[in-house]
């Protein structure tokens, strides 16, 4: 029984594990996004474009590590509410406060 | 007597016997299993990256409100940046993530010479990283722009360092993890230790991929 359940914990695990060229290719885009971001600094974009276009590329790249290198793709969907229910909350939290600074003014 | 020919008292304690067995087997192999059928170290690892968004959001959070303050006088962090400089550190750190994962893989098949060298290439790209980070402090220093200069300065300090804090401690926790396998403490079956000091490892990258938006690149 005990070797049952060690062999069925080890091998759910190998099973969820993409390939290392996966991997690989995702930190390829991962580059290819940030060389973009870089790129877009040095745009004469007006503000609020910029700030569109820098937030996306961010929030790509940002999912793209949280999902994949982080598995949350491939783990319980509790560790998903989890982390993300974390950010939400930060995102909220942090927005109203800072609205209360008016700081969305400055832009 | 039951059907497979134990009385009750017996067949409540081969069920004990057996439901031992079963935790010191998973116990060994994975940590304590909870009732949502994961490990007590990933879910609590997954629960302390949760808090670490509230704590860093809070000081980005702080940096957007002096950003622009500087009634102390010296320059402002944004008139020193370096892109180019801070946009090299930034791949370095992502590529970091690469290597991590490659190790995470390593220990998920057994492969100890593998994932000692990716932890340890993961290390050293941090190292990189925070190389990179002292380099660009001290620019700032010779530039006029200390810790206590103005708001300004405290709030980038303050949410730059404590990043480079939380990569520096990722990088002991990278190579206790390379001398562990080295010593032949992280077979196959604990594959997880290593998955959850990567699980750190990306969060600290997936932090600085919001700071380098945030922080350096929006003017």
């Amino acid at each position: 029984m005990s070797d049952t359940l060690t062999t069925d914990v080890t091998d759910e695990h190998t099973d969820h594990h993409p390939s290392d060229r996966h991997y690989v290719n995702i930190a390829i885009a991962l580059a290819l996004i940030t060389g973009l971001e870089v790129g877009t600094y040095y745009l004469d974009l007006p503000s609020v474009a910029l700030l569109i276009v820098l937030f996306v590329l961010m929030g790509i790249k940002f999912f793209l590590v949280a999902s994949q290198f982080m598995h949350l793709k491939f783990d319980s969907a509790i560790l998903s509410r989890i982390f993300y229910g974390g950010l939400f909350l930060a995102v909220i939290v942090y927005t109203v406060a800072l609205s209360t600074f008016r700081l969305f003014n400055l832009f | 007597m039951t059907e497979i020919g134990l009385t009750p008292a017996e067949a409540q304690a081969a069920a004990l016997e057996q439901a031992s067995g079963a935790r010191i087997a998973a116990t060994e192999a994975d940590g304590h299993i909870t009732s949502t059928g994961l490990t007590n170290e990933k879910l609590g690892m997954w629960v302390f990256l949760g808090s670490e968004c509230l704590l860093f959001g809070g000081l980005i959070s702080t940096y957007l409100l002096y950003k622009h303050n500087n009634q102390a006088g010296g320059p402002l962090p944004h008139e020193l940046y370096d892109i180019p400089f801070t946009s090299i550190s930034s791949f370095v750190l992502l590529m970091s993530s690469l290597t991590m994962v490659l190790a995470v893989g390593a220990a998920a098949r057994g492969d100890g010479p593998k994932l000692r060298t990716w932890l340890l290439t993961t290390a050293l790209l941090g190292s990189v990283f925070i190389s990179g980070q002292v380099y660009e402090f001290q620019s700032f220093v010779k530039e006029g722009m200390g810790f206590t200069t103005n708001s300004a300065s405290s709030a980038f300090y303050t949410l730059t360092g404590f990043h480079g804090v939380h990569v520096t401690v990722g990088i002991i926790m990278l190579i206790s993890v390379a001398v562990l396998s080295w010593r032949g403490r992280i077979p196959k079956e604990r594959a997880e230790s290593v998955e959850i000091v990567g699980l750190y490892w990306h969060f600290v990258d997936v932090v600085w991929i919001i700071i380098f938006t945030v922080v350096y690149l929006i003017k």
